[in-house]
């Protein structure tokens, strides 16, 4: 073990011979690419990577994806036993299971950056990059009502429950209040196509009159509108999905009227936590402390700057 | 034991069992909306079942047989996406047409028969158990879709998916291709099960594969066929599935193994083997379909708790059956 260790420190010396002596190691540790979002969350976690290596010779980047918290833990445990990281950025799968192997890093003199999901204790991270649940909820909602301004029907969606969720929900109900809108029924679709599209179909057998769908999510409006179309109704004016899927975003901007905003929920937050963390080991930039991505709303006038379609999601 | 409940006497609560149970179900829902009953929720209740069923059909018979297929689900999501990548791969040489559907058809029933035959093969030819078997290709093909999609979602191109799409959406006399798939499929696997050498084959081996092959049963073939002709459904169902809403991911096809097998279960089929029931089957399928339709059309209970409704419907449709086993 010790000769492959010292054979890899020798091949990276003879690559990188120049700054071979202070090379650091950042670790990143994120779920693996299990639905449309986290595909995206990978894509953007290696073109950061990518580039840092690039611009940063000095810097190396260990990146472990898991599919279940157990697996993520061991890769934590083991970028920390054998890599020397001097620098972890984790999106935690889930905050419980995660917070004691991440604790254990910080105790360790690493610098942790959190993405996301917080830990359940607090004060462990530097850095802490997230999205704004609450924040998504009352733009959607802030939009509808303007939408609807004598207020209407409406069916929710919601996704996994979960605590993510349950906020963007209240964040969505408050914004809706007083508006006049009124929510028939919500019903779980879990971020999953399927399961929406059944949802849905049974949301148009039950009302026979619905205004517009908060689908909160863009693949749980894809199955959405699928159930539309086969049905045949056209009392639906439009459909809200969210988190910036590119197909979505390209029909935004090509003025379709049954989508016509999305609000983003970036993945591509994991590249802000990456750049932010190699800014503060290479140089000597504060960056500690917590950095909230906002929800924007995107609109035909503004859809182009958040359309990739390089990316997977 | 399984010689009573082949004898044609009547009224046994095995056989009533799940069928009150269907019929329980349907008057609850009719009570609870009206629209329950309407043609509209009933084809797409319907519709929605085939996918299921299909496959619930092909796995009746491996159960039957004294086998299990975990894989089926994960399966099913593969043979889409490669069909989705095939489609779309050939689309600029072939044109937007029937043959490219038929060439898409082609490829997902022979990525579904010979994904069926590999695990067939390793179970009668290495003599894996089952479970392990196709728990491991379970994983295999799950990560081979997420590999196939870079972790993204496949999306069929949007002009072939208009043209594809009246396979699912579509339909003769108003009722949906689908549903009419799915009658031929269990129409087909009730005269096989009843009426052949294959189906009883299957029980013999299920109830007891040693004297099963001292009585001269190919016992090895007729299992490796079992595990065949499911993946073959498994390639039927995945046609049918990619029209309705031209994707594929890691996401497609979640949890339908142990769906497939609730419902096999649920319609009579003894989890140990040896006794098979495809309209039962048929009736299992249903009844976990129905359960999740009249839990969204009505606002009885939190939707935090459906799946503890479903868990209590599907205990207490095998329940109703117990009187299968009067020596005990």
């Amino acid at each position: 073990m010790k000769r492959i260790l010292s054979a890899l420190a020798l091949s990276t010396a003879l690559v990188t011979p120049a700054f071979a002596q202070d090379t650091q190691v950042i670790g990143v540790s994120i779920p693996a690419a299990t639905h449309g979002w986290a595909g995206g969350m990978n894509y953007f976690a290696q073109a950061a990577i990518t580039r840092l290596e690039e611009t940063y010779p000095e810097l190396d980047f260990v990146l472990a994806t898991a599919s279940d918290p157990a697996r993520q833990v061991n890769d934590i445990e083991d970028m920390l036993a054998t890599r020397n990281i001097s620098a972890l950025v984790v999106l935690p799968f889930e905050s419980e299971p995660l917070t004691g192997p991440v604790q254990n890093v910080a105790n360790a003199g690493v610098w942790v950056t959190v993405v996301d999901r917080g830990l359940s204790v607090d004060g462990i991270e530097d850095l802490y990059v997230a999205g704004d649940n609450p924040g998504f909820g009352r733009v959607s909602g802030e939009y509808m009502a303007s939408m609807m301004p004598d207020g209407g029907d409406i069916v929710v969606l919601r996704g996994i429950p979960t605590t993510i969720d349950n906020e963007r929900v209240a964040g969505f109900e408050e914004a809706i209040e007083g508006s006049g809108i009124n929510i028939l029924g919500m019903e779980h679709g879990n971020w999953n196509r399927d399961t929406s599209f059944e949802v849905m179909q049974d949301f148009l057998s039950r009302h026979s009159q619905i205004d517009a769908v908060w689908a909160s999510d863009d693949d749980m409006a894809i199955g959405v509108l699928a159930a539309i179309e086969a049905a045949g109704r056209d009392d639906i004016q439009f459909v809200l999905g969210g988190a910036g899927m590119k197909e979505m975003v390209q029909r935004v901007m090509e003025g379709d009227t049954m989508i016509p905003a999305n609000v983003t929920y970036p993945p591509s937050m994991i590249a802000t936590a990456i750049e932010v963390t190699a800014l503060g080991v290479v140089s000597q930039t504060p960056v500690s402390g917590e950095f909230i991505i906002g929800s924007v709303l995107v609109t035909q006038d503004n859809a182009e700057q958040f359309y990739f379609p390089d990316s997977p999601f | 034991m399984t010689t009573a409940t082949l004898s044609p006497r009547k009224l046994q609560m095995s056989v009533i069992g799940p069928i009150l149970a269907l019929v329980i179900l349907i008057i609850l829902g009719a009570l609870m909306n009206p629209n329950f009953l309407s043609a509209g929720n009933i084809s797409n209740v319907l519709s929605r079942s085939a996918f299921i069923g299909i496959i619930a059909v092909g796995m009746t018979f491996v159960i039957t047989a004294g086998g299990l297929d975990l894989s089926v689900g994960s399966m099913a999501a593969f043979v889409a996406g490669l069909m989705i990548l095939v489609m779309n791969t050939a689309l600029p040489v072939m044109g937007v047409g029937i043959p490219i559907v038929l060439l898409g058809m082609a490829v997902a029933l022979a990525a579904g028969l010979i994904a069926g035959l590999l695990n067939g093969l390793l179970i009668t030819r290495l003599g894996i158990e089952a479970f392990i078997v196709t728990l491991g290709s379970m994983g295999i093909y799950r990560s081979l879709v997420t590999w196939l999609a870079d972790g993204g979602t496949l999306s069929l191109d949007f002009t072939l998916r208009t043209f594809y799409q009246p396979v699912y959406y579509g339909g003769l006399f108003g009722v949906s291709w689908p549903i009419i798939v799915f009658a031929i499929v269990v129409i087909c696997g009730e005269l096989l099960m009843r009426s052949t050498a294959f189906g009883r084959h299957c029980a013999a081996i299920g109830s007891n594969d040693q004297v099963a092959r001292y009585s001269s049963v190919r016992v090895a073939r007729i299992r490796l066929l079992t595990y065949v002709m499911l993946g073959i459904l498994v390639g039927v169902a995945t046609i049918m599935y990619v029209p309705r809403l031209g994707s594929a991911s890691s996401a497609t096809g979640l949890l339908w193994e142990l769906e497939a097998i609730a419902a096999v279960i649920v319609g009579g089929t003894a989890l140990k083997g040896g006794f098979g029931r495809v309209w039962g089957t048929v009736i299992g399928v249903l009844i976990l379909t129905l359960i999740g339709n009249i839990l969204n059309l009505t606002d009885l209970v939190s939707p935090y708790l459906n799946g503890a409704i479903q868990g209590a419907i599907i205990i207490l449709a095998v329940v109703l059956q117990r009187e299968r086993k009067p020596g005990q």
